[in-house]
């Protein structure tokens, strides 16, 4: 009696450690499952809080500043104003609303110019009076000093500098992070060279990868598909850095001397580079999609005497448009995210584009060639977190719509 | 060619219907339309269609019937070779339509495929208007003449007894149309390239009762002008459409003979418990 | 109305063969482009490979000797990345197939980690940077490039798992659960089993993406040259991709060490090559012996 009491315990208890490890186990799992979600809110965190940073941070370093005389009307300078009077190409106030007279530009090293070496001081104890005196009594003057040189009863004004704003930021011409005296943070070329790169990529590859899509889905013979459908693979795990050699070595010089260029590293090199790693993506989901159309849709067409061609067009593409949107969509989502063979063959000019001829830079290329040099938390470094989001922001655009797309496509069914 | 393919069948045992037998409605001129001739078809290692050989004649109304998976629906589709598109398929024997083999070398599958219309168990109108899924068969056959377009498709579809019911909605999907109209669509479709055969595998099936009937009575109106074959579950509409009947089981041939021979005295005993629902 | 069919009837033939030749063409042109890629590089680079290019360290500034250093760390990351991404892939794949219900939570994360496996893999390197490498203070280490390879790969082992999971006939785990198993016994015991071939497939195939990825190790573990083999997982190390990377684009001397490069880039491809053709095999293998059973 006390022996089958024992052991209807025992079972017990087993029963409930079995049911608790189940529960354990599947606390684990999902667990896990909840991860990608975790890592997506993390990378977004992390990828915000560094790139957000930039904006209304001054474009020039704190450790110096600009200074003018008090006498000028001019009190304020944009980034871009700064670097083309210092580039030369601004020379004179009236350029930007001020006096008639030439700008005087003055750097710390040109102070011996104005004043002897006495007056400085054998130990340059002098500097911040001196530099006063020179500020003070030149009215043109625009002057370029170290912070810390800035004497307490200073008689000229400081330029406060150009905080960077979205605006300016997105729609800059100019991108030089490491300009002195003022960073010219506008990344308008960058974007515009991913944006041309990527669309003459996609415009090579939607063509020929419908082709192979239809190829392989429609008209191969099973031997055939079963030869093309691991190349495809292949094509697809070949690494970006491979294709980028390869196009270094074989597709810009075929570049340069079919166009008579010199210098082969072009937009359009990007996009050929581009074009042959976005068409696997186009070919299997296009061909993914085209084989879901219904076979009573093709039958019918055919037994009205329709060719099979007629029926690829007429039915098949119709109602695979969706399906091919999406390839299209993912293929200019690989494309926009590409970063090493992107790097390696496009010259990385960082201008605004104006023909697929010319060396461009893009988004991807930017952070990679230049994170390694950008000082953490500077801001340059910021700058190119704040690229990264702009890309971020575009994969996840790209995403949802294809996610859309494919929604939409199902609900179709139903 | 030609000639030594017709001296062949001329040479064979077909089951030729005699005379007296045939319905009144189709005494007036006895002409094959659709002959087969030993017809062995291999869906890869199984055999489905094992040694037809059988006659179907001109403006009569052929029904196949059979239990299921005994091979009517891949009879049926040898007429306008739609068992091509199935890969590993095997077809041995002739098929010939209007005295010419259609399996032969330089056969246009388009251009048969124009002259044999089908009719699908299910209604698969595409998804496109009323309007462009009747003139779908005239575009891809190359008519670009629009009046003449628009007339061919009202005049298919009142042939398919559906014109009035969608003369007033000919731009709108093809899909906000009952199952019962859709497949008189589909009909129409079919009968807007003006083919000589129509073949319809269980057109009926899919549908209610009143449809059902409907489709009846288009069959029945159909006759004069097209040879149709269809494959039915039902027998009573078997019995009802058709002149002549062929019972399939485990894809032999049984027996073909005039539906009321067949009803009435069949002459095997597989034929008699499958008509008389005792098998199938 | 007169309608010459025959020469409609050929005109639409004529039409179809001349889509279906340009088709056949792009599509061998397509093949023909892997095959001038690989064929290049096999042909250049096969000139460099011996025994002594891959047990070598670099010399004289990486224009001779080997590239030991950057197959071992290649080698490194990817046993570190999956090390981490495998079984936590792996099991996130059973909990969306097998645990989720259907409704909002499971819809969410297939968004979330289809969108993870969107993201491109520059924008890994970023986050890898500023968490591992700056917020964590793991430094430039194998931990911090082994860590990101790994999120890098997760999305793609999830998907792997689920879809292998999902080729499991439902039958198997009715009958199971029928016997009275409970879910984990059931899931552990029959399903994964029938599931295991294509879950392996598709995780030999990753094997080749995580090699070859270099934008996610360039500022999180990836070293220029380092004159000798890590020690640690905190050190920095040499990758193939990276020092391809480097000797094609700004090495000390490009043209000498071009030969380098193609030999480099061979063993890449190489690695890339060999796990497709394995994964090919094994389904193949796999594939026979679920036929013959
Ligand atoms: N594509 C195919 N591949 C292999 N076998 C097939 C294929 N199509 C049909 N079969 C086989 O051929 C046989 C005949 O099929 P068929 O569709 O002609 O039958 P059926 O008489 O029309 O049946 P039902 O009345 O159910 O429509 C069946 O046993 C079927 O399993
Ligand atoms: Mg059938």
């Amino acid at each position: 009696m006390q022996k089958l009491f024992l052991q209807k315990s025992i079972c017990n208890r087993v029963k409930f450690f079995r049911k608790l490890l189940e529960r354990l186990i599947e606390g684990l799992l999902m667990l896990s499952g909840g991860l990608t979600s975790l890592i997506v809110v993390l990378i977004v965190v992390f990828l915000f809080r560094e790139g957000l940073g930039i904006f209304g941070s001054p474009s020039m370093e704190t450790s110096s500043v600009l200074v003018v005389n008090k006498s000028n009307p001019i009190k304020s300078l944009t980034a871009a104003q700064i670097k083309n009077i210092f580039d030369q190409n601004i020379t004179h106030w009236n350029e930007i609303g001020g006096k008639k007279d030439t700008i005087i530009l003055f750097r710390i090293d040109d102070l011996t110019n104005y004043v002897s070496e006495e007056e400085v001081g054998a130990n340059l104890e002098n500097v911040p009076a001196c530099l006063n005196k020179v500020v003070d009594s030149i009215p043109n003057i625009l002057a370029f000093l170290p912070a810390n040189k800035i004497p307490k009863n200073f008689k000229g004004v400081i330029v406060p500098s150009e905080k960077i704003s979205p605006g300016t930021f997105l729609g800059g011409k100019e991108w030089f992070p490491t300009a002195e005296p003022a960073a010219q943070m506008g990344v308008l070329p960058l974007i515009l060279g991913t944006l041309l790169v990527s669309f003459v990529a996609i415009l090579i590859a939607l063509p020929l990868g419908l082709s192979t899509a239809i190829y392989m889905g429609e008209i191969a013979p099973d031997g055939i598909r079963r030869i093309m459908k691991p190349v495809i693979e292949l094509l697809a795990g070949i690494p970006s850095v491979v294709y980028g050699f390869f196009g270094l070595v074989v597709i810009v010089p075929l570049i340069k001397n079919a166009f008579g260029l010199d210098v082969g590293e072009t937009a359009l090199s990007g996009s050929i580079i581009l074009a042959i790693m976005a068409l696997p993506t186009i070919i299997t989901i296009s061909e993914d999609a085209m084989r879901n159309t219904p076979r009573a849709m093709k039958e019918a067409s055919l037994a009205l005497g329709a060719t099979k061609w007629q029926t690829i067009y007429k039915v098949v593409i119709p109602y695979s448009a969706s399906g091919i949107t999406a390839a299209a969509i993912l293929g200019i989502g690989r494309a926009v995210g590409e970063t090493m063979a992107v790097l390696m063959v496009t010259g990385n000019a960082s201008v605004m584009p104006h023909s697929i001829l010319q060396p461009v830079r893009t988004i991807p290329a930017t952070i990679a060639a230049e994170l390694g040099e950008a000082p953490q938390g500077g801001l340059h470094y910021q700058a190119l977190f704040a690229l990264g989001c702009i890309l971020f922001l575009i994969t996840l655009i790209i995403n949802l719509s294809v996610e859309s797309i494919s929604k939409r496509k199902k609900g179709e069914r139903h | 060619m030609l000639t030594v393919m017709e001296e062949k069948i001329a040479s064979t045992e077909v089951p030729i219907i005699p005379k007296q037998e045939i319905p009144a409605s189709n005494v007036v001129e006895q002409k094959i339309k659709i002959q087969t001739k030993g017809v062995n078809l291999h869906y890869g290692e199984f055999h489905a269609l094992k040694g037809i050989t059988m006659t179907m004649q001109e403006k009569t109304v052929t029904a196949l019937i059979g239990p299921s998976g005994c091979g009517k629906s891949t009879y049926l589709r040898l007429f306008n070779r739609m068992n091509d598109l199935i890969p590993n398929v095997n077809i041995e024997g002739y098929v010939l339509v209007d005295g010419k083999d259609i399996y032969e070398r330089g056969v246009h599958v388009d251009e048969l495929r124009k002259n044999v219309g089908m009719v699908f168990q299910k209604p698969n109108p595409f998804p496109k208007t009323i309007f462009e899924n009747v003139a779908y068969g005239l575009r891809v056959n190359g008519i670009t003449d629009k009046n003449f377009i628009a007339e061919r498709v009202e005049r298919s579809l009142e042939q398919a007894a559906l014109w009035d019911e969608v003369k007033d909605k000919m731009k709108k999907s093809a899909f906000e149309l009952s199952g019962g109209q859709q497949q008189r669509l589909c009909i129409a479709r079919a009968l807007a390239v003006e083919p000589s055969i129509l073949l319809m595998d269980e057109p009926a099936s899919a549908l209610d009762p009143i449809s059902s009937a409907k489709i009846e009575e288009l069959i029945y109106e159909l006759k004069s002008k097209y040879t149709i074959i269809i494959v039915t579950h039902n027998m009573q509409q078997a019995g009802r459409v058709s002149d002549h009947t062929a019972f399939f089981y485990m894809g032999e041939l049984i027996e073909t003979n005039t539906t009321k021979e067949i009803f009435t005295n069949p002459q095997n005993i597989r034929t008699q418990n499958y008509i008389t629902g005792r098998f199938g | 109305m007169n309608i010459d069919h025959d020469k409609i009837f050929r005109s639409k033939r004529n039409k179809q063969n001349f889509a279906f030749w340009t088709f056949r063409i792009l599509s061998f042109g397509i093949a023909g482009i892997l095959f001038w890629i690989l064929g290049f590089i096999v042909m250049h680079g096969i000139k460099v490979i011996s025994w002594d290019f891959i047990t070598k360290m670099p010399e004289d500034g990486m224009t001779k000797g080997g590239i030991m250093p950057a197959i071992v760390g290649t080698l490194t990351l990817v046993a570190g990345s999956i090390i981490f991404a495998f079984p936590l892939g792996i099991m996130a794949g059973i909990y969306m197939n097998e645990y989720a219900r259907e409704g909002f939570l499971k819809r969410f994360i297939q968004v979330m980690t289809n969108n993870l496996a969107g993201i491109p893999s520059i924008v890994f390197g970023l986050f890898g940077m500023s968490l591992f490498v700056n917020k964590l203070h793991f430094g430039d280490s194998i931990l911090a490039g082994s860590l990101t390879l790994g999120i890098l790969v997760l999305p793609i082992v999830i998907r792997t798992t689920e879809e292998a999971l999902k080729a499991v006939d439902d039958s198997f785990r009715i009958g199971s659960l029928a016997l009275g198993a409970s879910k984990w016994q059931t899931t552990s015991r029959v399903i994964l089993p029938s599931a295991f071939p294509n879950i392996i497939t598709g995780l030999i195939l990753s094997i080749g993406r995580v090699s070859g990825e270099t934008a996610p190790i360039l500022f999180t573990c990836a070293a220029y040259f380092l004159p000798k083999l890590p020690h640690s997982i905190m050190d920095q190390v040499m990758a193939l991709p990276y020092h391809l990377y480097v000797i094609a684009t700004s090495g000390t001397n490009i043209t000498e060490s071009r030969p380098i490069a193609y030999g480099t880039a061979l063993v890449l491809i190489a690695i890339v090559l060999i796990m497709n053709i394995l994964a090919n095999i094994l389904r193949r293998y796999f594939g026979k012996k679920v036929k013959t059973n």
